[in-house]
This record gives C-alpha cells, structure tokens and sequence, in this order.
C-alpha cells in the first residue's frame, strides 16, 4: 500500500512467522520423540522441519524489512 | 470464477470428518482469525470517507491490487472444485485458468483500464450510467447486487458444509463464526480490509496448499511417474493432453469442442468476468495511478497461471495415489452417488452401477458391509482427502486455514462489492442523491451488515431448495455476457447510443434466461442451444453466452442506427476514438506494461503448446 502506517507486508511476516515458529517447533518436538502422526505418508522427510523453517524465515524476512517505522 | 465453478460442493455430505484436527491445528486457525480481526480494527482509522471506505482511498500499489485481483477469484469453492473437476477431466479443466483468464486480463490491462480509471467511475454500472444513461446503470447494478448477496451466501453455507464434512463443525457454528469476523473486518475498514485480507489469503492458500503437489509428485516419481501411472490406471493418455482430444464433443471426457473453449469460455465468459465483473476490477480500480491500475491484471496474470499447479496437478496426483486402507486404487464417485447413498436411499444401487467402482465394493456398500460414508467420496473431496494424506498437525491446520481463508475472503470480496454498487448506484442515484461524504459511509458500513444477514438467509434458501445452486450458477452467464457485449460496444464504437446500450443490455439477458429455460423444458434444444444433442452443461453455458454476447452486440448495433447518438464531446474518457489518454510518467523499458504483458502472452502461449 502507499502511504505511511502499517504496510499489508508485514502483517503478512507476522503471520508467517507465527506459523513457522508453531510447525518448526512440532517439527522438532516430532524429530526429538520420534513419534509421528499416523496415517500421514512421508513423514521421513520431515516436512514439518523444512517448510516450518521456510516460513519462518521468511516472516523473520518480511516483519523486519517492512517494520512500521522504516524509513 | 465462481460461476464458471464446476459442481457444486453444496450439495457434499456424508457424516463422518475426514481430518481430525488437533489442539495445534486448533492454534493455527484461531490466529488467522486473530489477525484479521486485528487488521479491520488497524483499517478502522484510515475508512472515515467515501474514497476511503469503498475505493480504498485508490492508493493501492500494483502488486497488491494484482494479487487482490486474483485472490478475489480464488476461492476455496474454486479451489476444491476445479480440483475435482482435474479429477474427472485431468487437463482440460486447466482451459479454465489459462484460456479462460490470462487474456482477458491481459485486454483488460492493455486496453480497458485506461477507460474505468481516466473515467474516475466508481464501479461497472457507474461507466455504463456514463456512457448509456440511469436505464443501463440500475439494469446492470441492480442484477449485480443480487448476485452479490446470493453468492455471499453461497460461500458463507459452502464453507460451513466444507467444514462440517472435512472437520465434522456445525453449519450454525462455522456460518456465525464466518460472518462475524467477515461483517466485521470490511465494516470497519472497508475495501482496504478486504484487499489486505485478499492478499493475506493468497499468501495462506500458497503456504498450506503447495506441499501437497510437492509431496504428491515426490511420491509419484516426479511427472514421468505420474504420466506412467495415469496411464496405466486409467487406459489412455488424455487426461494430459488440453486441446489435441477437442475436435469432436465425444472425444474428450468433458463432453465439448474447441469452439465452445475458444469463443464461449476464451471470449465471451473470460472477458465479461475479467473485464466486466466488478467484483474483480474493483480492485484494480483501487490502483494509486493509472500505471499501477494497468500492470495489476499483468502482474495477476502470471499467479493466474501459476495456479493450477496447486489446483489441478493434486487433482491429477490423486488418480493414482489415493488409496484404500487395503492398499488399493481409492475411486472417488460423482456428487450424486454421495447424496444417493448417504444415508442410503432407493437410488444408490443406480447410482453405483455408473461410477468405476469395483462390483465387489458396490456389493459391499449396498449390502452395508462398509458403512457408505467411509468408502464414498466424491471428486470434491479430492484436495481435503489429499491434504490429509501429507500434513500433520500444525501443517493440516494451514491447509485448512487457506481453504477457510478462500471462503471468508470470498464473501468479503461479494459484499464489498455489493456494498458499493448498492450506495453509488442504486441508493445515491434513486433514494438520497443529496447525503453528505458521511451519510454514504454510514449507509455503506450499514449495508454490509444487512448484506451479511440477507446472505445467511440466501444460504439457507438455496440449501434447502433442492436444485436452486444449478440456477444460482447459471445466473452469473445470464448477466455476463450480455454486459460485456454492451461494455464493448460502448468502449469501442463511438456511434452506440443510450437507448440502444440499455436495450441491447436487457434483450441480452432476456435472451440467455430464455435459452437456459428452453433447454430445461425441452433437453432437444441443447442440439440448437449447444450444437450437439449429448452437449454438457458446462459446454451448454459456454455456446449460451456466446449467443447471449453476439444477440446484444447485434441489438446495440441495429437501435443505434435509428437513434441518436451522444456528441462525441461528451463520449471523453468514455469511447476509444474520443479520448486522448493521458501521458504516464517515463519508465525505464523493464517497468513497461507492455514487455510484461508480451511475456505473459509467450508463457501462456510456450504452456498451450506443451500440453497440447
């Protein structure tokens, strides 16, 4: 959006990094325990540790590159 | 396009969930809904005027009023539908992303843009007020407004139906839920609310959708895995192929020819929607410059093209991997089958005797040795059932975060729009043409809270009247084509005048109903209708539209030769031959709209050839 004030970019980094800190963590908690959920198919690959970490790194990306206030 | 979607998912229903979400699925859900929220109360503040509540003050920059063009479009019914329609069609249903949208945003970007936005009109029917007087304007605003609150309404039940058979919620639960946090966030921050919360869900559908092509085609042994299998479980290597099988009705399992694609669905259906639903170009029309406003449909084009890859390649991927608990192929079955077996019913051993369900199982689901409602499930579950096949929780509550995401940004986007053309074109021009900036605010905040509870009534009606969604589908053709022909006519032939615009409008319409209830009352008329007696419906709405079009062209033209035309002073800003664009500022040749769009065309162009 033009203009001053929050930029939609950044809510959007907010909720990908919630996201991604939440399945990251599953992810690790699942790799630590080694307990996965039933009746889900490749679980071997981790999917939870990569994509969770993706979306984290991205949300960390956009919250900091569109923080309210940059110049 | 909702009204190009292929069955309805309202009538699905079977009482067991599919998923079972967990307290972390729970988590993901409950902060989207947080942080929508929490965006209307941010927006809240920066909707105090007109400009600002229903155009989004126009200083949206072109990605964002680009991907909100999109988005706006993108669905979960869309998603979910088309997904089983790749399921039943495998390719073809591609010709709906691709044909049926790329250039018709393009044409919209390139050339009628420039026109919406030079006129500084608020909305479709106020150009058509401009260009052909209050007649044409109230036609087309008040069609358009019904249809807004209907498909509200329809979104608002699907959603609730969607969650009840894939998370086993209420209908009253999720529907309350749903349109409080809908009413509220565009209330409060208007059209501005509605583009952020599009363009979040567009990031959502992304983020929760695309693992499952990912894992599906990891686990299929990558696209000569796929092409394999398919093959080998299905008999033929057509459902990969989008044209090459379109010379004759019966030679494709969609049931049409390359004719119907090209002008029905190519022409007149992709360019009345692209071009003329206000539902999309308002967002475009929210755009902080003209340049912005004519490279958002540009910038849409290439996720518009991009999205089949989340939508139909699942669709395909579950030919061949879903699977029964035994370690079988899992067939799904056609909507009706479903609602003619569960609860059982005199019509489900009919029923079965048409799907490719194994005897055995057939036996088994009549004899009530499997319960139904596990061993039944139709070509709409395809995405849900995929989901569930690959996301654990956290993941699976992403997943169906983006499909509640597609819902809720669906209704907000039909009431929104229902809420400008209702206080520009229906309220000021008829009820109170001397209300202050304010006055129309309130009554726009007002009529959003009427339009949501006018909508979950409409979502009950249709529930409940058997039959009433095929009419709600075929409502959008009715109107659609006829006012692209009429928008067209007035853009680019300066001598179409007022009378001939509102009667070439209203014979359209008139026309496209009479068809539709022709062939309902008469089957044989789909020979004519369709040109081809066994024509599918959906091929039967793609000739309909093209007659509808080609009707009102023909009776603009012929009421404009014995009337008389406006001066061509007036038709400033209004028709192609009168107008003098104005000059945009220099940009450097990589910021053009025009290179992007001729790579859009080579793209759209290099994928056609590839799955010719």
């Amino acid at each position: 959006m033009h203009g001053s004030g929050i930029q939609i970019w950044f809510f959007i980094g907010v909720l990908l990094l919630i996201y991604g800190v939440l399945i990251l963590g599953y992810g690790i908690f699942e790799l630590v325990n080694g307990c996965y959920p039933a009746g889900v198919q490749l679980t071997s690959l981790h999917t939870p540790i990569w994509w969770g970490g993706l979306l984290t790194a991205l949300g960390a990306l956009y919250c900091i590159k569109f923080r309210p206030g940059r110049a | 396009m909702n009204h190009l979607a292929s069955p309805a998912l309202l009538a699905f229903f079977s009482a067991a969930p599919i998923a079972h979400i967990g307290l972390l699925d729970m988590i993901v859900i409950a902060v989207y809904f947080g942080m929508v929220i929490w965006i209307g109360f941010y927006l809240k503040g920066r909707s105090n005027t007109s400009e600002e509540f229903f155009m989004a003050g126009r200083e949206m920059t072109a990605w964002i009023a680009g991907l909100s063009f999109v988005s706006a479009n993108l669905g979960s019914l869309e998603l979910m539908g088309w997904a089983g329609s790749a399921y039943q069609y495998g390719i073809l249903a591609t010709h709906w992303y691709w044909i049926g949208a790329i250039p018709a945003m393009l044409f919209l970007g390139l050339v009628m843009m420039p026109f919406y936005y030079v006129s500084k009109t608020h909305s479709v029917p106020g150009y058509l007020f401009l260009r052909y007087g209050e007649h044409a304007r109230v036609l087309a605003a008040v069609s358009f407004a019904m249809e807004m609150i209907l498909m509200s309404g329809v979104n608002m039940f699907a959603m609730a139906v969607v969650m009840k058979i894939v998370l086993g919620w209420s209908l009253t639960f999720s529907i309350v839920v749903s349109a409080c946090a809908v009413t509220l966030y565009v209330a409060l921050g208007g059209l501005r609310s509605a583009i952020f919360n599009e363009v979040l869900q567009f990031v959502l559908i992304w983020g929760g959708a695309l693992l499952v092509p990912i894992l599906g085609l990891y686990q299929a042994g990558g696209v000569s895995g796929l092409k394999a299998q398919i093959i080998k479980n299905m008999g033929t290597d057509s459902y990969f192929h989008m044209w090459r099988d379109t010379g004759h009705f019966a030679a494709n399992p969609m049931g049409t020819h390359w004719t119907g694609i090209v002008l029905g669905l190519g022409f007149v259906i992709s360019f009345g929607y692209w071009t003329t639903d206000f539902l999309v170009v308002q967002r475009v029309l929210a755009a902080h410059n003209l340049r912005a406003a004519r490279m958002a449909p540009v910038i849409g084009s290439f996720f518009k093209m991009a999205v089949p890859f989340i939508v139909i390649l699942p669709g395909l991927l579950s030919l061949v991997l879903l699977q029964n608990s035994d370690g079988t192929r899992r067939q799904l079955v056609p909507e009706d089958t479903v609602k003619a077996c569960v609860p059982m019913s005199s019509d489900c051993a009919a029923s079965l005797k048409k799907t490719l369900l194994p005897i055995a199982v057939q036996q088994d689901v009549l004899n009530q040795k499997v319960t139904p409602q596990s061993e039944l499930h139709s070509y709409n579950e395809v995405l849900p059932l995929m989901m569930v096949r690959y996301l654990g929780p956290g993941l699976l509550g992403l997943g169906i975060t983006a499909l509640i995401a597609g819902f809720m940004s669906g209704m907000a986007g039909n009431i929104s729009a229902f809420s400008t053309v209702w206080t520009y074109d229906i309220y000021k021009p008829l009820i109170n043409k001397k209300g202050s900036d304010s006055h129309y605010v309130m009554v726009g905040r007002l009529s959003i809270l009427i339009g949501v509870a006018v909508s979950i009534g409409a979502g009950y009606l249709v529930q409940n009247a058997h039959g009433i969604m095929d009419y709600v589908q075929a409502l959008f053709s009715f109107f659609i084509a006829p006012l692209l022909g009429a928008i067209l006519m007035g853009m680019f032939w300066k001598r179409a005048t007022a009378p001939a615009g509102f009667l070439g409008l209203l014979v359209g319409i008139c026309s496209s109903v009479s068809m539709f209830v022709w062939v309902k009352l008469s089957p044989a008329a789909l020979g004519v209708v369709a040109l081809y007696p066994d024509a599918t419906d959906m091929a039967a709405n793609l000739y309909r539209a093209w007659w509808a079009f080609s009707i009102t062209v023909i009776v603009i033209f012929l009421v404009s030769m014995v009337t008389k035309p406006k001066p061509v002073t007036e038709l400033d800003g209004l028709c192609y031959s009168c107008t003098v664009l104005p000059k945009e500022e220099w940009v450097p040749w990589y910021k053009q709209v025009w290179v992007w769009a001729t790579l859009a065309i080579c793209i759209f162009a290099a994928l056609n050839i590839l799955f010719w």
